[in-house]
């Protein structure tokens, strides 16, 4: 299965992906940046992060349809609280495993 | 008295042997470090990539083409859309643009590290950019943030995810199916990564509420879009929505 096509699949894709993870760093990372593009970029991480998760927890990775008790988003919850309370990404990882271990034998 | 070949000779030993020390203070300082920062994206890669490998054998893949996609590739949800497409008998045009679409919102993020990397020669950046994805960005995007990180321990995280990607999906091409689903809630451990790392992004008032924004724009935008056109919008359009009046408020 490693005919041309599926090479030139792979070249196609590669590049589609790459080039936009390579050229706003080769860009950017030489210039002085403006004030307001610093505030405006420096607000992405936690916008990226929210749009990411929140849909994943809602709709449990599948589209058009919201689930609102999903175990997902329910081990979320404390989860959050947690790593609020705590700061710590390991122990929340931990424990979100955990927690989600167990609802998968309770729900 | 030591002639001047010898004094040559002894002066390069010790350049050598500063050289190998360094490397040796260097191992230490930044390799673990930047392992300790990349285990938990690859406990959450490894049941994606073994998932990953066993659909692609079955949509008939062997595991050395399984493995060069993960390779050339380096992108979970782009290589699964990829195989599902392939099963479907879709040509390579409509994969490539559909992988365009869904791996744009690389873009984004590259753009927020940019601030971080000024000054590292552009053969590092082709090659840190090479290993930029959800998880990677999320999290040296925080320890940049946080100080305390530079481009050696990102290329370490960039690249410890990739390796175990790559191993995953093979072994998954091999006999993933063995491997029982859902153990020890290891589905979870992204999700749980996600949600430290957005906690940890809170650090005041503005953060909250473009993370309130772009969750909402984020959730409305992925019921009516398909694959991960979502991400880039929802957090684009809160952006641009938030950022004036965080500048008018503060």
């Amino acid at each position: 299965m490693l005919d041309q096509e599926y090479i030139f699949l792979l070249i196609g894709m590669g590049l589609v992906t790459y080039l936009p993870r390579l050229i706003p760093l080769l860009v950017l990372a030489s210039y002085k940046l403006p004030k307001w593009l610093l505030e405006g970029l420096d607000l992405i991480p936690v916008a990226i992060l929210s749009a990411i998760l929140l849909p994943l927890l809602l709709t449990a990775g599948e589209t058009g349809q919201i689930y609102l008790l999903s175990p997902e988003l329910l081990v979320a919850i404390p989860t959050f609280l947690f790593a609020l309370k705590t700061r710590s990404i390991s122990g929340t990882i931990v424990l979100g495993m955990l927690l989600f271990w167990l609802a998968g034998y309770l729900i | 008295m030591p002639d001047i070949s010898t004094i040559f000779f002894a002066s390069r030993c010790s350049t050598m042997n500063s050289l190998w020390e360094r490397a040796k203070a260097n191992l230490s300082s930044e390799v673990v470090p930047g392992l300790l920062a990349a285990w938990p994206i690859c406990l959450g890669y490894i049941p994606i990539g073994l998932a990953f490998g066993v659909l692609a054998q079955k949509a008939g893949l062997h595991p050395v083409a399984i493995g060069l996609m993960s390779l050339l590739v380096f992108a979970g949800s782009a290589q699964f859309i990829a195989i599902s497409m392939l099963s479907a008998g879709a040509g390579i045009l409509p994969i490539i643009v559909t992988t365009f679409a869904v791996n744009l919102r690389h873009f984004l993020m590259s753009s927020a590290l940019a601030p971080y990397l000024s000054g590292v020669k552009k053969r590092t950046l082709s090659l840190f950019s090479y290993g930029i994805t959800d998880e990677s960005f999320a999290v040296n995007l925080l320890r940049f943030r946080e100080g305390n990180w530079n481009i050696t321990r990102g290329l370490i995280v960039n690249h410890t995810a990739n390796i175990t990607w790559i191993a995953c999906s093979i072994l998954g091409g091999y006999g993933g199916h063995l491997i029982p689903p859902q153990s020890f809630g290891i589905d979870y451990a992204l999700i749980a990564m996600f949600i430290a790392l957005l906690a940890l992004q809170l650090r005041g008032y503005k953060y909250a509420v473009v993370a309130i924004v772009a969750g909402g724009l984020g959730v409305v935008f992925s019921l009516l879009f398909s694959g991960n056109m979502h991400i880039v919008l929802a957090s684009l359009l809160a952006v641009v929505i938030c950022a004036p009046l965080v500048r008018k408020f503060s």
